[in-house]
């Protein structure tokens, strides 16, 4: 049996892919979700091996919602953006469909997965940052999960980042998050005006800052309002100041 | 006097200009320092006022029809640079210089006046000829931005996310329930059809508004069914007030799509409509997660156009209200009624 997860925000948009499903027997379908916190708890309870998967959906995005998950299921994504914006991840994606996508184009997907599953072909890697800009969906924010709970966490709210091996701390007052992602990923998504590399293995909200002082020989210290205390590379204070205005 | 080359231009055809009124007192038999400090006397005060009548020009240029007001300042400029001239030259206390300058005032005179006219005509060509490029740019700044506007206009209209999706819930109720799907095709046309007929500078009344926003309204409860539910209620005497096409509609559109995607659960959507101080006042109301959208009070979201709109209407920008308390997101637009 192959199990399947359908996820999307619209009615009519998951029975069409079931319409379409049902002339499969070797498929079951084990769940529909309306939205992503609906699929995280899905993938996680069923182990699905394959899900349709719609981007935009009610507070988390598709992309979001599949960085919260370990190792996610194969998918297939379904949605009305446009063909442009979707190249982007054309070669990430098992495939995806263009609503309103037709039965030979829905058929045509699935043969493709079935055939690289038989093929032992592992992938799934979806750079969301490469895409979420072209589609328009809020980016000023990072998704993460904390024990059972989803926070979304806005870019303004994180005092700092930590890197710490595979994962990057997420500093922010009520707490820390982990992400798994690189600090590189963040310096690439995060607004140089407000965030700057301080270290090796630190990011810092520059508006967060109170106050820099001395700490070893050419090394500093970033007071942030918190009453975190953030090191600063020699290098990263040169940052700092050209940031600041100093 | 913009930059570099210029201030050495005009020095330098002052330098010139000097020399030559120097070399031409020589040839009348005056000795040269005092050709020279004859000349220097001059040329000075009359470079000085050139120069001050440059820096009033840039940023006074009077329109064609003040000629003679040029004219007029010509003639005062000479009167200032003639009693400045004569009564500096006796601090040099050679009476041969005096008395010769005295002797030619007239003809002093009239030379300075040629040049004084000379300056002001070639500053106003120069300013003009600035201004009408400057106005030309700003024309094309103006068409390009028009153009924009319009390509994004017309994208925005046909709203491929919406169509796209509406037209994948008619493929799915085709099989399902092809009764239901012809109706969503009649009320996609019914909303294309009013879409593209609308015209942005046209006014209609709140309640043909209304009606138009009730065929983007049935198709968006045939996409999230119960999910979305839609309240509108308005005073009678407001339905009939006017306000411009295509105005309310992405307020809504506005409300529906952060309602729909910033939170989970059913979204209610609130419309008002009232006259108060002889204005229009439409307020729209949505559900919102302050953990998502947290947005600014004032403009927030993506009302930029409507903003915009209004301000070019009504040259003012506090028409436009968006505030975000609790969980309720309200927008509040007032059109005044002309």
């Amino acid at each position: 049996m192959i199990r399947i997860l359908i996820i999307d925000d619209e009615l009519l948009a998951r029975s069409i892919v079931k319409e379409y499903l049902a002339a499969y027997q070797q498929v079951e379908i084990v769940q529909e979700c309306n939205d992503g916190f609906e699929g995280v708890k899905a993938i996680v309870q069923y182990r699905p091996d394959l899900i349709f998967l719609d981007i935009q959906m009610p507070k988390i995005n598709g992309f979001e919602m599949l960085e919260l998950v370990e190792s996610p299921p194969d998918v297939i994504f379904t949605t009305a953006f446009d063909e442009y914006a979707i190249k982007a991840f054309e070669a990430h994606a098992v495939d995806y469909l263009l609503k309103p996508f037709s039965r030979e184009r829905f058929d045509r997907a699935l043969q493709k997965w079935m055939e690289r599953r038989q093929g032992g072909q592992i992938q799934m890697y979806i750079p969301a940052e490469a895409i979420a800009g072209q589609m328009q969906l809020n980016t000023n924010r990072v998704v993460v999960k904390n024990g059972g709970k989803i926070r979304i966490i806005p870019f303004a709210e994180i005092n700092y980042l930590e890197a710490a091996d595979d994962y990057v701390k997420i500093h922010c007052d009520d707490g820390v998050y982990l992400k798994n992602k690189t600090m590189s990923y963040f310096e690439q998504v995060l607004d140089a005006a407000y965030f700057t590399r301080s270290h090796r293995s630190y990011m810092v909200n520059v508006q967060k800052i109170t106050r820099l002082e001395p700490y070893e020989k050419e090394s500093y210290l970033a007071l942030l309002a918190s009453g975190d205390k953030v090191p600063v590379s020699k290098t990263g204070y040169g940052k700092l100041k050209q940031v600041l205005g100093l | 006097m913009g930059s570099y080359l210029h201030k050495f231009l005009y020095l330098g055809f002052w330098f010139l200009w000097s020399a030559i009124h120097a070399l031409i007192l020589s040839e009348w038999g005056y000795h040269p320092k005092d050709a020279w400090m004859d000349s220097l006397v001059s040329n000075v005060w009359l470079a000085t006022v050139c120069a001050f009548i440059t820096y009033c020009l840039r940023y006074y240029l009077p329109r064609r029809e003040r000629l003679t007001y040029l004219l007029l300042l010509s003639v005062v400029f000479v009167v200032v640079w003639t009693a400045a001239a004569r009564y500096t030259i006796p601090l040099f206390e050679n009476s041969m210089l005096t008395d010769n300058f005295s002797d030619t005032l007239y003809l002093r005179a009239a030379i300075a006046w040629l040049i004084i006219i000379c300056v002001i005509l070639m500053n106003v060509i120069w300013y003009t000829q600035e201004e009408q490029k400057e106005q030309e740019r700003r024309k094309n700044e103006a068409e390009r931005i028009a153009k924009d506007a319009e390509l994004f206009k017309l994208r925005q209209q046909l709203q491929p996310h919406f169509l796209f999706n509406s037209l994948n819930s008619i493929s799915a109720l085709v099989v399902s329930d092809p009764r239901a799907a012809r109706g969503m095709v009649h009320q996609l046309s019914d909303y294309l059809r009013s879409t593209l007929k609308k015209e942005e500078d046209k006014w209609v009344t709140l309640s043909e508004e209304f009606e138009y926003l009730q065929l983007y309204l049935d198709i968006e409860k045939v996409r999230f069914g119960n999910r979305l539910s839609v309240n509108i209620k308005s005073s009678e005497d407001s339905l009939q007030m006017k306000l411009p096409a295509l105005l309310l509609q992405p307020v809504v559109e506005n409300a529906i799509k952060f309602g729909l995607y910033d939170t989970i659960g059913n979204v209610d959507i609130g419309i008002r409509s009232a006259v108060a101080e002889n204005m229009l006042v439409i307020t729209v109301q949505n559900p919102f997660d302050f953990e998502v959208s947290k947005p600014k009070t004032g403009t927030g979201f993506g009302l930029n156009s409507v903003h915009r709109r209004l301000h070019l209407l009504f040259g003012r920008t506090d028409l436009l209200n968006a505030q975000g308390n609790e969980n309720v997101f309200t927008t509040t637009i007032k059109v005044p009624q002309l």
